[in-house]
């Protein structure tokens, strides 16, 4: 682990990016992200935006939470850790996963990466390192931080596998989704998996950070034959509602976080009934999720296409035009590619049944003045963007 | 013979034979299963070889509830309680401190003072007394309550309120979370009196009198008070042990000795059996543990097989030992100037103030020792001279506070001598009369008794670790998140000392979710 020297003199860390993206940076919109400077929009948003739909993006995504699980439970102690049955991921293989407090309720979701029989790698969003320390006891495995020590990339976009051919990654084509394998590019060697946040084709790069800059470098070598953009937060938000992505601690509280009983959710609450396998042997949160899934479901975190061109604001949910309040928006989008105002919305379920007739009360400015008006709410079952490329082996051309 | 098995109960110490006894009562078909070769667990005799031996690491306690002895027929099984005892504690110069339980029968003590210790102990027995509900009942959960919580809760309220009166009550509700030190202070103004009570509050915890909640452990002992008086464990013929070994056979349960178990079985959160040592398994849907609880979940049943939470707060349950057990073997009869043969009888006390207990305690927060420990000696062979051979005697010691890490072989012997030494300056010839000794450790204890970190009460009997938060919320009821799996040993609610209570409170809590 690296040992963080000095580090306090910065407010925020900097990636092994940084010094890219500053020199790509017009705008100087930065934010944190987990204690690191990071943008939020470089250029332009739409720019940014319809390179991940359109063409190719590279968001730095090293401040994710990494931790690296090896020992010889490492299977034993990830099966009990998470809801979903592991059992059947194999080395080469990621896998999205979330995981529970004894409560059922989230702490936190992530990807796991099986590299051999006794090594893997979480990401998650939330620093797990206590959690992951607690759930160790009595497993023989060893959990170590590696947010810092390692750097990555997402290289997202229908392009994406074209620009990877052609910065000198041999092989891609054979990475099957969620898939993972080492490359070499020259004498470096780097990681990459076919997974991401943006619900297109898109590929995760991970490498040493001394490596950053020259990898960073090489992909953008590549420009004079396609259209390669570095993006910032902003437009992942975007892109990530589209694809019907939730995002724990934003669209919901995790179970960590919260004080209030009540105020923290199941998986079965936020829509990842499918990621809970209750018959595959104890894990934490089993007895809970097993009692709760006896009741009518309370509440469900639902995609929601609202609509008119009103943009959506943090607003309620109604059952019925000026109805009953039944729920309240989570998160927001409008969506350039579908021509369509998009949100997740927490709706409030009566009898384990969602309420039929979905609205909200939008308030918008026109002119500086202000004006309400209500939006009728379809509830999606899909993500709302699903392109066919994005599972098609090997990648567009 | 194991066929139909409704109820394994593993570990055979008081109070698993006490909730086998009620489980059997109630017509369910009990297995029991001890380790060691005798039941009885810290209340089994000890056998020092060549003659000698005593009737358990337990030396002095107070009768067992009257109404587990009537419902278990104890006493047609040949339960006595032993003989009431004083204790005295020993001055330097001779002049010996000796008070029954109510009231200073030496009269080296002004009279004004001994009417405060009369009235003092007055007034905190009637505290324990209406404090008694909650000890004889599960600890009633504060969020999902059902009736009888409820009815519990009302009933310690108006014990509280209209048993006490509105004075006494808010007394009480000032001083139940408060220090024994500064309580006696308040009261009583004899150095060597207020230590004698001081330690009653701390014996068996890492706690100095300084420490808070020693006001609640001094009112759990008097609640054995209200038992009966204090009395030595001397005779094995009629213990606690002897006696429920034979109701528990006479009702019909089957007892295992030598049979250690390994592991709880579980599939699914669910108990499935038990495995022994000898790779034997039993399938059983039911199984009590009183084993402590740290053991039973984190070993018997293992952290993988809990959710991971509950298993981390297991391990965080505080509870190190800090009494180590002597045992001398004497050639004659020890001389203590100053008492006579019946005083010998009692539990003789070296802690000549609550300052030397409090200090003897701070040692041991460092892994250390202090070199002036406080000491507990008792003579069964002054009862009972069958546990020696003819004209010699047993001598049993607790020594405090000998911390849990303390344990290599310099160390023991600094610890004998020194526990001797102090011992010499209260009875000049002991040295000279030594036949043989037996260091128990609290480790000892704990590979022996199989008690966790060699605590006497399987977790400290802390305020947060007590009533509905003993041995953890969770599994404060007796039942655990493991469905089938009870706990009843020292480590519940209401604690440790011989008093039956836990094994009584898990049987009744066990048949109710099982009707």
């Amino acid at each position: 682990m690296r040992i963080l020297k000095d580090h306090f003199r910065q407010a925020l860390s900097r990636t092994p990016f940084h010094d890219r993206l500053r020199e790509r940076s017009a705008t100087e919109e930065w934010m944190s992200w987990n204690g690191y400077k990071v943008p939020r929009i470089l250029d332009k948003l739409s720019r940014e935006y319809f390179a991940v739909r359109s063409g190719c993006s590279v968001l730095d995504m090293t401040p994710m939470e990494k931790y690296q699980v090896t020992g010889p439970d490492s299977r034993l102690f990830l099966n009990r850790l998470v809801t979903r049955n592991i059992e059947k991921l194999r080395p080469g293989r990621v896998t999205y996963v979330a995981w529970c407090d004894d409560d059922g309720k989230i702490i936190d979701d992530g990807t796991l990466f099986q590299f051999s029989d006794d090594q893997y790698r979480l990401c998650s969003q939330h620093h797990q390192l206590d959690w992951l320390l607690i759930s160790a006891s009595g497993f023989d495995v060893d959990v170590q931080v590696e947010t810092h020590d390692v750097a990555a990339l997402a290289v997202q976009g229908p392009t994406s596998y074209a620009v990877l051919t052609a910065t000198g990654f041999s092989g891609v084509e054979k990475l099957k989704p969620f898939d993972v394998a080492d490359f070499l590019l020259g004498e470096i060697k780097v990681s990459i998996s076919r997974t991401g946040y943006t619900g297109d084709l898109g590929y995760e790069l991970w490498m040493d950070p001394k490596d950053g800059a020259e990898i960073w470098d090489a992909i953008f070598g590549v420009t004079h034959l396609y259209d390669v953009q570095p993006m910032g937060l902003t437009a992942l938000e975007m892109v990530r509602i589209e694809a019907g992505f939730i995002m724990p601690g934003f669209d919901f509280n995790t179970a960590e976080s919260t004080i209030r009983d009540g105020y923290s959710r199941s998986p079965y609450e936020v829509g990842l009934d499918w990621l809970v396998d209750l018959n595959k042997g104890h894990f934490t949160g089993q007895a809970a999720l097993a009692a709760e899934k006896q009741r009518p479901l309370k509440r469900k975190l639902e995609k929601l296409v609202v609509e008119g061109n009103k943009p959506v604001g943090e607003s309620f949910i109604y059952n019925g035009k000026k109805g009953k309040r039944c729920g309240e928006v989570k998160c927001t989008t409008w969506s350039p590619i579908l021509k369509a105002n998009l949100a997740l919305a927490e709706i409030e379920y009566t009898n384990g049944k969602r309420p039929s007739d979905l609205w909200t009360q939008i308030d918008y400015k026109r002119e500086l003045k202000w004006h309400t008006t209500w939006a009728k709410c379809h509830a999606q079952s899909k993500p709302f963007y699903q392109p066919k490329h994005r599972n098609e082996t090997p990648g567009l051309e | 013979m194991t066929k139909g098995i409704d109820v394994i109960v593993i570990g055979c110490g008081h109070n698993g034979l006490v909730c086998a006894g009620y489980l059997a009562k109630a017509g369910l078909n009990v297995h029991c299963f001890e380790a060691n070769n005798s039941v009885g667990g810290m209340t089994a005799p000890y056998d020092l070889g060549d003659g000698y031996e005593t009737a358990g690491l337990a030396t002095v306690g107070y009768p067992l509830r009257s109404s587990i002895v009537r419902d278990l027929n104890l006493r047609e099984h040949g339960y006595q309680p032993g003989p009431a005892i004083d204790t005295i504690s020993l001055a330097d110069n001779g002049d010996h401190l000796v008070i029954s339980e109510k009231e200073v029968l030496s009269n080296n003590i002004p009279e004004d003072e001994a009417n405060r210790f009369k009235q003092l102990k007055a007034d905190y027995r009637e505290y324990a007394k209406k404090l008694e509900p909650i000890f004889c009942n599960k600890p009633p959960r504060l969020k999902n309550m059902d009736w009888s919580d409820k009815f519990l809760l009302g009933k310690l309220g108006w014990n509280a309120r209209f048993g006490l009166g509105r004075e006494s009550m808010y007394e009480l509700l000032r001083v139940a979370g408060s220090n024994i030190y500064d309580v006696l202070n308040d009261s009583l103004s004899n150095e060597q009196l207020k230590a004698a009570i001081a330690w009653d509050a701390v014996l068996g915890s890492a706690m100095g009198p300084r420490s808070p909640g020693t006001v609640m452990t001094w009112l759990q002992r008097l609640g054995g008070e209200l038992n009966g008086p204090l009395h030595q464990y001397c005779d094995v013929s009629t213990s606690v042990s002897t006696a429920l070994l034979k109701a528990a056979d006479s009702l019909g349960v089957t007892v295992h000795l030598n049979a250690e178990v390994k592991r709880i079985l579980t599939q699914d959160s669910k108990v499935a059996g038990i495995e022994l040592a000898n790779g034997e398994a039993l399938q059983a849907k039911t199984v009590v543990s009183n084993v402590d609880p740290r053991t039973t979940l984190l070993r018997l049943v293992g952290a993988p097989s809990l959710d991971a939470m509950f298993a981390h707060r297991v391990s965080q349950i505080r509870g190190q030992g800090v009494v180590a057990k002597m045992y001398f073997a004497l050639r004659g009869q020890p001389e203590f100037p100053g008492l006579n043969d019946s005083q010998l009888k009692g539990k003789l006390l070296i802690a000549p103030t609550m300052q030397y207990i409090e200090r003897a305690y701070n040692h041991s927060k460092y892994g250390e020792c202090s070199e002036a420990p406080v000491i507990e000696v008792t003579l069964p062979t002054t009862h009972n001279p069958g546990l020696a051979p003819p004209g010699a005697n047993m001598m049993a010691v607790n020594v405090a506070f000998v911390p849990y890490r303390f344990a290599g072989e310099p160390e023991r012997e600094a610890l004998v001598k020194k526990t001797i030494a102090k011992i010499s300056e209260f009875c000049p010839k002991l040295e000279s009369l030594i036949v043989k000794h037996r260091l128990l450790t609290p480790k000892d204890i704990e590979q022996r008794y199989h008690a966790v970190q060699g605590h006497w009460h399987h977790g400290e009997l802390t305020l947060h670790q007590s009533f509905m938060m003993r041995p953890l919320y969770g599994a404060a009821q007796y039942d655990t998140p493991v469905h089938g799996l009870f706990l009843c040993g020292a480590g519940c609610h209401p604690g440790g000392n011989v008093t039956g209570l836990p094994g009584y409170n898990a049987a009744k809590r066990l048949l109710k979710t099982r009707s």
